[in-house]
């Protein structure tokens, strides 16, 4: 594959419009720690294939992680990415930055921090996560049977005051998830069509973000489902559901977002979407744009 | 494990059928559009002068190529053209009859991997690109030899 040149300007165009300097310093840096090791990536793997990094940092869409694994290592190859995303809605900003590792596309390590932020009341909500898929069966262009994993995410808020107000239990919680994907070669007229279904047990309040289960409510299982029709090789757009409990009757509402993504090459690949993340924390119509910007080495 | 009160299957049907209704309008307009003629995949790669094309920027690719060149070191060229062009025309249903090995016999013992394997379809794709095959019928291609693979690789 012939390594693309990564058009710095107009990445840090796009991102100086929505996001805060320290952010753009960030994806700036890491983005030159990938211009500047192209040489060692693992590329085993057809583009876009890997999909992009979900908000909880595994690969997937933006809101929902698929069963593909982060990167393009194949089954002889390790691979690293990075990414930042934010979602802009009506009162809140979310901010996430992560880590990925990939291993012989079999375990995908990753670590992302979140941050939430309430400019009403001027705070912020910070919670890490840590996660693990593993890929069970499948690949998803190859295999007659969709690819599928099982991921792990272990998150934590570093601060419970606001969940605890709300009424949450905890402050820290543990999400199980079954992912089930797959691309379907030329199926749509020709165009290459993507699915995604997943089923996941979770205490989260909000992600995580408001705490996890409440005096009443604790673990429950819901589902997400992504679909994705590829224009060409470089560019899908599709839709995402994501459905979520509420534990702490405060309305908290099913998430989804309509997304375009653009893979120019195997190093970079960036996502826009219009999110409609309902109402949260009582606030209601909570929509908005959402950006992410995955590297991989 | 504790099922939510809105259950899996409460997904928000709305949003989701809107999808697959803008999804299968498209799909409906071009098999309209499509049906009137009908070409064969063979036809829809540009005939036989497509593919003769296809397969020529695909040994350029190889031989510029340095993770899969050395798998072709040895292979006598002229045979490999023949034989792709005439494999690749029968796969899309075009005049041609397949006079070659196996994909098993020819393959085996190569020890072409995942990462191989993949690559050589990156370079079929862009070879489909320079000899101006349409996005469509490349994906209709590809997903007539995916299934190959295991014959193919591993091996
Ligand atoms: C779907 C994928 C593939 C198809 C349909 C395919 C098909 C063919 C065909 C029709 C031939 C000519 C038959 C012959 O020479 O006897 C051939 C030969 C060959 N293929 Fe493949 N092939 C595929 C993938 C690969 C891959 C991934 C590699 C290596 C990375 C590879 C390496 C070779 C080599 C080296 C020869 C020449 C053998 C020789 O003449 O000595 N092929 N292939």
């Amino acid at each position: 594959m012939k390594a693309m040149p990564i058009k710095m300007n107009t990445y840090s165009l796009g991102f100086s419009l929505t996001l805060n300097p320290g952010i753009a310093t960030r994806i700036f840096i890491l983005l030159s720690v990938f211009a500047s090791s192209l040489t060692f990536a693992a590329g085993g793997k057809i583009l876009a294939t890997p999909g992009v990094s979900q908000v909880e940092g595994a690969a997937g869409g933006g809101l929902v992680p698929w069963a593909q694994l982060a990167g393009y290592a194949s089954d002889n190859e390790i691979s690293a990415s990075g990414f930042c995303s934010r979602a802009s809605v009506s009162d809140y900003d979310l901010d996430v930055c992560g880590v990925q590792a990939n291993l012989f596309d079999r375990v995908e390590l990753s670590y992302a921090k979140q941050t939430f932020d309430v400019p009403a009341l001027n705070t912020e909500l910070e919670q890490s996560i840590v996660s693990a898929k593993v890929r069970l069966y499948g690949d998803i262009v190859y295999s007659r049977w969709p690819q599928l994993s099982f991921g792990v995410q272990s998150k934590e808020l570093s601060d419970a005051s606001v969940a605890n107000l709300l009424g949450a239990k905890d402050d820290s919680g543990v999400d199980y998830y079954l992912a089930a994907s797959k691309l379907h070669l030329g199926a749509a007229a020709g165009y290459n069509l993507f699915w995604n279904f997943v089923l996941r047990s979770t205490s989260a309040n909000e992600m995580g973000l408001l705490g996890f289960g409440s005096t009443s409510k604790g673990r429950s299982l819901q589902a997400e489902f992504s679909s994705a029709l590829f224009l060409n090789p470089n560019i899908a757009f599709g839709i995402e559901y994501r459905q979520k409990p509420d534990n702490l009757n405060l309305g908290e509402t099913d998430w989804r977002d309509v997304f375009i993504a653009w893979f120019p090459n195997k190093h970079v690949n960036l996502t826009l979407a219009y999110i409609d993340l309902g109402t949260i924390a009582g606030a209601p119509d909570q929509t908005g744009w959402y950006l992410s910007l995955t590297g991989n080495l | 494990m504790i099922f939510s009160p809105n259950s899996p299957l409460q997904l928000d049907a709305r949003f989701v059928c809107q999808f697959f209704l803008a999804l299968l309008l498209t799909l409906s307009l071009s098999a309209c559009v499509s049906s009137a003629s009908k070409p064969s995949l063979y036809q829809q790669l540009g005939g036989e002068q497509g593919l003769d094309r296809i397969v020529e920027e695909l040994i350029q690719n190889i031989g510029n190529d340095k993770k899969v060149f050395h798998f072709f070191a040895d292979a006598k060229l002229s045979r490999f053209r023949t034989l792709l062009t005439e494999h690749l025309c029968e796969v899309s249903d075009g005049p041609c009859k397949y006079s070659g090995d196996s994909m098993e016999d020819i393959h085996t013992g190569m020890h072409i991997d995942e990462a191989d394997f993949n690559h050589i379809v990156e370079l079929l794709i862009d070879a489909m690109n320079k000899a101006d095959a349409p996005v469509t019928a490349q994906n209709k291609l590809l997903a007539r030899l995916a299934p190959m693979r295991k014959d193919i690789y591993r091996r």
